[in-house]
């Protein structure tokens, strides 16, 4: 179990000084495949960084399984890291790089051959033992970084964009490889991403970050069906932002009121407001378009259709103005029948509207 | 192949040869030449008052290492010269040890600065480089005489009675030479060094190296062209120094250099200057042939 205390980064001093974490406080518990996902820039980085031992934090603690952390060095640190550009030593064979950790330690040399042997099965490179790790492709490489932190066993693995220079069917095939790894060895992956994709199909929990600090914590499908804040429903998927006002609160929800009078039960979290004025986000995968015979909830003008292959997007503006995209699973045989500039109703489930934090 | 390809392959390869021709005549002209006429002088007699006697003559190559004792004639190991070559390999040996303690933490030292400094602090060390030689070496003079810096401290703050004799001895030399071709150390180190990708130490302190290894397991290994240009640079210039050894070591401590000098000018021994000169090329040549094998073998084991 890894415990962040209200840990704080700042770069430079007086007026330059820039706050790269700012009083972040996160528990991960143990055999727990974690993953920090934020935009570049956000801090997700540093905080892997200052796990690892390669940032020397201003202020705040973090402790391992109860012991501190920050006042060991990183090579004494039992955690490994998987650098983002692999950072393979270029003088080594495959083996050896594999093998560099457990030297490190001083195992015994049997114990450095088995060990190493079975890591380079786990990841399906022993045919190319003897390679140069200039001689092997990206994937390659990609797999070598990963044994190569994975053979000391440690009790964390930092993974900082590991994939992010893997083309996409690549990228795809380690997301699952990188899951099954994580179950098999049991050990504690915190993982660092930009791409949201990749963070839900792949962690246990994510802690969305921006601007130095942890915005919401929680599972993939937390994160996605009740973002906390406007910064979450917009970074992670897409997500339409309507204005409403609170009527009342209710066992099931929160009853809210959009500007055409029309009503719907809203889903809170514990930041949400109680009252007056509020954000509503709505995910465009959420919303239909309404039935002759249905009152709308919401209405607008269709601006312009987009054919995904998989799905449609209808880009709508509403009454008040503001966009609404709506997307449509397509169907063999569905025509698209509708002009731009048409009048549309559109209708959500009750509590599919979620109440932003902002 | 056809007449006319022949024809073609003919004309194309007159066409390289007049191509190459202006930097084929700078190599015979100022490279192969000169060094070919120390050759040949090497096998000629000496003349009296210098000069070379047009007679083929082994008598320069014997003197390089033995002499005939001028009363009964015996023949035996010229003790001088041995001494000189010893002492040449030796200070040029110890001064490129010493050029490596003090460049490679330089290197890094400035390696490991934001990239905007980098520049400055190479500047700093390139512009003593842009000083005379001797200008440098009267500087060092300088700093160690027994009036000068070192002992003139010393004695003030009471913690010596008498100067410290360091002047005109092979310290002195060697000093001399470390920060004469320091710069010669420091450039080749700090080119490879700035293309070392540092999230491999990262990497390797990661990976549970401690400092030590780190430096001995990642960094040796991948700044070693560095280090061996830059010790190439500095130990062939040592071997052959001439202003410094004769500056700073006060015509006690000959070197190659000043022993061949000698016999151009006073000892008026062209042949056995030039003998010497080769001999001097030899070394240097065998020195560098030794390295390269042990590089080829180095590279054969890893690929």
């Amino acid at each position: 179990m890894i415990e962040i205390q209200q840990l704080t980064k700042i770069y430079g001093a007086g007026a330059s000084s820039f706050k790269a974490l700012d009083d972040v406080s996160v528990t991960i518990n143990s055999n727990e495949f974690f993953t920090l996902l934020g935009p570049s820039g956000c801090g997700k980085t540093t905080l892997l960084r200052a796990i690892a031992g390669f940032v020397d934090p201003t202020a705040g603690s973090i402790l391992l399984n109860g012991k501190d952390l920050l006042s060991s060095p990183p090579y004494t640190r039992p955690v490994n890291t998987v650098f983002q550009n692999y950072a393979l030593f270029p003088h080594m064979s495959v083996k050896q790089n594999i093998a560099f950790g457990l030297e490190m330690l001083d195992k015994p040399k049997s114990e450095v051959e088995q060990t190493t042997q079975q890591m380079m099965a786990l990841v399906r490179m022993t045919e190319m033992a003897d390679r140069q790790v200039s001689e092997i492709s990206g994937g390659q490489q990609q797999r070598v970084a990963l044994a190569r932190a994975l053979a000391p066993k440690p009790q964390v693995l930092l993974l900082d964009e590991p994939l992010s220079a893997l083309d996409f069917k690549l990228r795809k095939e380690m997301q699952i490889e990188l899951k099954r790894l994580q179950q098999d060895t049991g050990i504690t992956f915190v993982f660092v991403t930009h791409d949201q994709e990749e963070a839900l199909t792949m962690s246990d929990r994510i802690a969305v970050m921006n601007a130095g600090h942890i915005l919401q914590i929680g599972s993939p499908r937390e994160i996605y069906n009740q973002p906390a804040e406007r910064f979450v429903a917009d970074f992670i998927g897409e997500s339409n932002f309507v204005s409403a006002d609170i009527v009342e609160q209710r066992d099931d929800g929160v009853q809210v009121r959009f500007s055409n009078q029309q009503t719907t039960l809203a889903q809170s979290t514990a930041s949400s407001p109680k009252s007056g004025k509020v954000t509503v986000a709505i995910r465009p995968e959420h919303a239909r378009l309404s039935n002759s015979d249905e009152q709308p909830l919401l209405s607008g003008e269709l601006k312009q259709v987009v054919y995904f292959g998989t799905d449609t997007h209808y880009q709508i503006i509403l009454e008040d103005g503001s966009d609404f995209v709506l997307r449509r699973q397509n169907s063999p045989g569905q025509s698209i029948d509708m002009a731009t500039g048409e009048k549309l109703g559109l209708m959500f489930e009750p509590g599919v509207a979620q109440i932003l934090a902002d | 192949m056809s007449d006319i390809g022949l024809l073609r392959e003919k004309e194309a390869s007159k066409r390289r040869w007049m191509l190459l021709s202006p930097s084929l005549l700078v190599l015979v002209l100022f490279a192969s030449g000169p060094l070919l006429i120390v050759l040949v002088y090497s096998f000629l007699q000496s003349g009296d008052y210098g000069g070379v006697v047009w007679n083929f003559s082994t008598q320069a190559w014997f003197n390089v290492v033995a002499e005939k004792d001028f009363f009964d004639e015996t023949i035996k190991f010229s003790d001088a010269h041995l001494s000189i070559f010893w002492r040449s390999v030796r200070l040029s040996l110890l001064t490129t040890l010493a050029a490596i303690a003090v460049g490679f933490p330089t290197a890094y030292f400035i390696a490991t600065r934001p990239k905007a400094q980098r520049d400055y602090w190479m500047l700093l060390i390139i512009i003593p480089f842009w000083t005379n030689l001797l200008i440098r070496t009267f500087a060092v003079m300088e700093i160690i005489r027994n009036e000068g810096v070192i002992n003139s401290v010393l004695l003030g703050i009471g913690l010596i009675d008498t100067p410290i004799q360091m002047l005109y001895t092979e310290f002195a030399i060697m000093l001399g030479m470390v920060y004469v071709y320091l710069p010669l150390m420091v450039l080749p180190l700090y080119a490879s060094m700035e293309r070392l990708d540092f999230s491999l130490v990262e990497a390797a302190y990661d990976l549970y190296a401690t400092r030590w290894r780190v430096l001995r397991k990642v960094i040796l290994p991948l700044v070693k062209p560095g280090l061996v240009a830059g010790a190439i640079l500095v130990f062939v210039p040592s071997l052959g120094a001439y202003v410094t050894p004769r500056v700073l070591g006060g015509g006690k401590q000959l070197m190659l250099g000043n022993l061949i000098e000698l016999q151009f000018g006073q000892g008026r021994n062209w042949p056995l200057g030039a003998a010497l000169s080769i001999t001097l090329l030899v070394i240097v040549m065998t020195a560098l042939m030794i390295y390269v094998r042990n590089a080829e073998k180095d590279g054969g084991q890893h690929g």
